[in-house]
């Protein structure tokens, strides 16, 4: 089902024409309301006339999540205070959080984003969707809520935390739908089958999982676990929150709503545009928003875009899985290892549960990489070289995918923590001074 | 004739052993043998207890992974050589022994066994007269 035909069908000259225009009424904006920009715009020799049609992007400044982090709270907004009706802000894990101001309008437009998300996963208005994404300052839970509201569901506002609730609620009110991180899915898997209520007795059929990066084996986990479907939803709160982008039900890409948020992939070294098509940095910039328009944003995702109409009629651009983000990279004696690398390995092994923690650490000028896995129950043997043999494959695993053999530790069932946000699955111990 | 054991899997921290000998203490399940098979990183606890369901069921509910393996316990005398003519007949009969252990306790001596062919091994033991025990006489003992 597709919410909004014009917009997500539209033929991609069309499209493009409606990005000039929005483009070019957004440049006005901040140029006339936002110091940052003009000032940056001025250095750069550029003015508002020099924008005309979206080909005009590229001589737009990056704006990046230092600057929002400068600017901090309301540098950036251009908007007065008297139209900004609420703000949101990320879980910032250094220093100061980022900060997003929404006008009435804003709010409007994410609200039709998460529509389309929702419409996409065959969820309407005879729907019950349980919203397991933190509510408050995170945009995952109020802006999910947002969407289901918008396309006439019902809302359990349930939020984070208390599973157990999670799970009887889920059970009592008949949740077909579970709106939450991919790892909190798995989280409630196992606690759906530790309740000890039978999984015929749970309606849920659909997931809306995103605010985490997620590979396809985990997908596959999710779905097999909870027995229902599983898409992607994809957001940013620097940009919006969810709603940025949806799967549809052919799940060959992300659809980005970009008569919202215009997508451009670049070099993540030098900023110089990619071919379409190329794998490169993720880039947007907001091109309806009051409160806070954001140009060419660095979002650190490496992505490609795809822009051939999908099977389900769509013509919308589709974001490609994101390998992994800039700033996730871990430099591991002189290797380039990404967690989602390691992600992918452990979820396609079967002796293994879908979850790993990373630890790495500098002893005596040597990079240590450890990883911890967690055994499937059935597959804990009584036999030690049993054990000593899987352990032997997950390094060679490992080792095939990234170039580097790690230590690989077997620990106890559930002993690695099981995040109810954002998983939090890499301690890097080095310091670099 | 083939007894119960489980295994269960442990990481090797300070303390485990006790908790495990806490939790089937408190569900009064009494242990009669066990073994430690451990590396750098972890260990396997083999055990053999009175009621071997209610000891996964109350380890499992600590959330420690618990299998259960079928074994032999063969009760020989407790004399030089008796051992060598159990594990005469076993080796004869070409059959390969993944682990054991064992305790003896006045004239008598028993021989956990886990041998990588278990109906064969009951075979050629039976066929020598070699008594091999059940769970009730091992608590009995």
């Amino acid at each position: 089902m597709i919410w909004n035909e014009t917009m997500e069908c539209m033929n991609r000259e069309d499209m493009r024409k409606l990005q000039g225009i929005r483009l070019k009424k957004t440049v006005e904006r901040v140029y006339h309301n936002c110091e940052p920009y003009r000032k940056r715009m001025q250095e750069k020799g550029i003015s508002p006339a020099d924008i005309q049609t979206i080909d005009d992007i590229v001589k737009l400044p990056f704006t990046s999540k230092k600057d929002l982090r400068d600017y901090y709270p309301f540098g950036l907004l251009s908007s007065p205070m008297s139209e900004i009706v609420r703000l949101h802000a990320s879980s910032g894990t250094t220093g100061k959080p980022i900060v997003v101001g929404y006008t009435r309008n804003d709010l409007a437009i994410w609200d039709e984003v998460g529509a389309r998300c929702f419409t996409a996963f065959g969820l309407g208005k005879q729907d019950v969707v349980q919203i397991s994404y933190g509510y408050g300052l995170f945009t995952g839970g109020l802006g999910a809520h947002g969407a289901v509201q918008t396309i006439g569901g019902t809302v359990i506002p349930m939020s984070s935390g208390n599973t157990e609730k999670q799970i009887m609620l889920m059970h009592d009110f008949g949740a077909v739908g579970l709106a939450c991180t991919p790892s909190y899915a798995l989280f409630l898997a196992d606690a759906m089958k530790d309740s000890g209520i039978p999984r015929e007795e749970f309606k849920l059929k659909v997931g809306a999982f995103g605010a985490e990066p997620w590979t396809e084996e985990m997908r596959r986990e999710i779905e097999s676990k909870l027995g229902i479907k599983a898409y992607d939803i994809y957001g940013l709160t620097e940009i919006i929150g969810p709603g940025v982008g949806y799967e549809c039900q052919f799940q060959n890409g992300t659809h980005l709503c970009e008569d919202h948020f215009f997508p451009e992939i670049v070099n993540p070294e030098t900023g110089e545009p990619m071919l379409p098509g190329e794998f490169g940095e993720l880039v947007f910039s907001t091109i309806t928003k009051d409160g806070m328009p954001l140009l060419r944003f660095r979002t650190r995702d490496l992505t490609r875009l795809i822009y051939e109409k999908c099977e389900c009629g769509r013509t919308s651009v589709r974001m490609d899985r994101i390998l992994g983000r800039c700033d996730d990279m871990l430099i591991i004696r002189g290797v380039n290892v990404f967690p989602s690398q390691v992600e992918s390995v452990i979820c396609e092994m079967l002796e293994l549960e879908p979850h790993y923690f990373i630890n790495v650490d500098r002893i005596n000028n040597l990079d240590t990489f450890e990883v911890l896995v967690e055994v499937k129950e059935e597959f804990y043997s009584d036999e030690v070289n049993k054990l000593l043999d899987l352990r032997k494959r997950i390094v060679h695993r490992l080792q095939s995918v990234i170039g580097l053999s790690p230590d690989v530790k077997l620990v106890e069932p559930r002993s690695i923590e099981r995040s109810q946000g954002k998983a939090k699955r890499v301690n890097d111990k080095r310091k670099f001074n | 004739m083939l007894i119960k054991q489980l295994s269960v899997f442990l990481e090797n921290k300070k303390g485990r052993f006790t908790e495990i000998a806490r939790i089937l203490g408190e569900a009064g399940v009494n242990m009669t043998a066990f073994t430690v098979a451990e590396n750098s990183d972890f260990g396997i606890l083999r055990l053999i207890v009175s009621d071997a369901e209610k000891a996964k069921e109350v380890l499992k509910s600590h959330r420690y992974a618990v299998n259960s393996t079928d074994v032999l316990c063969v009760e020989c005398p407790n004399r030089p050589g008796a051992l060598a003519s159990v594990m005469t007949i076993i080796t004869d009969a070409d059959i390969f022994i993944e682990y054991m252990y064992a305790f003896s306790n006045g004239n008598k001596a028993l021989v956990i066994l886990r041998p990588n062919d278990l109906e064969k091994t009951v075979e050629v033991l039976s066929q020598n007269q070699v008594e091999l025990l059940a769970i009730n006489d091992l608590f009995r003992l």
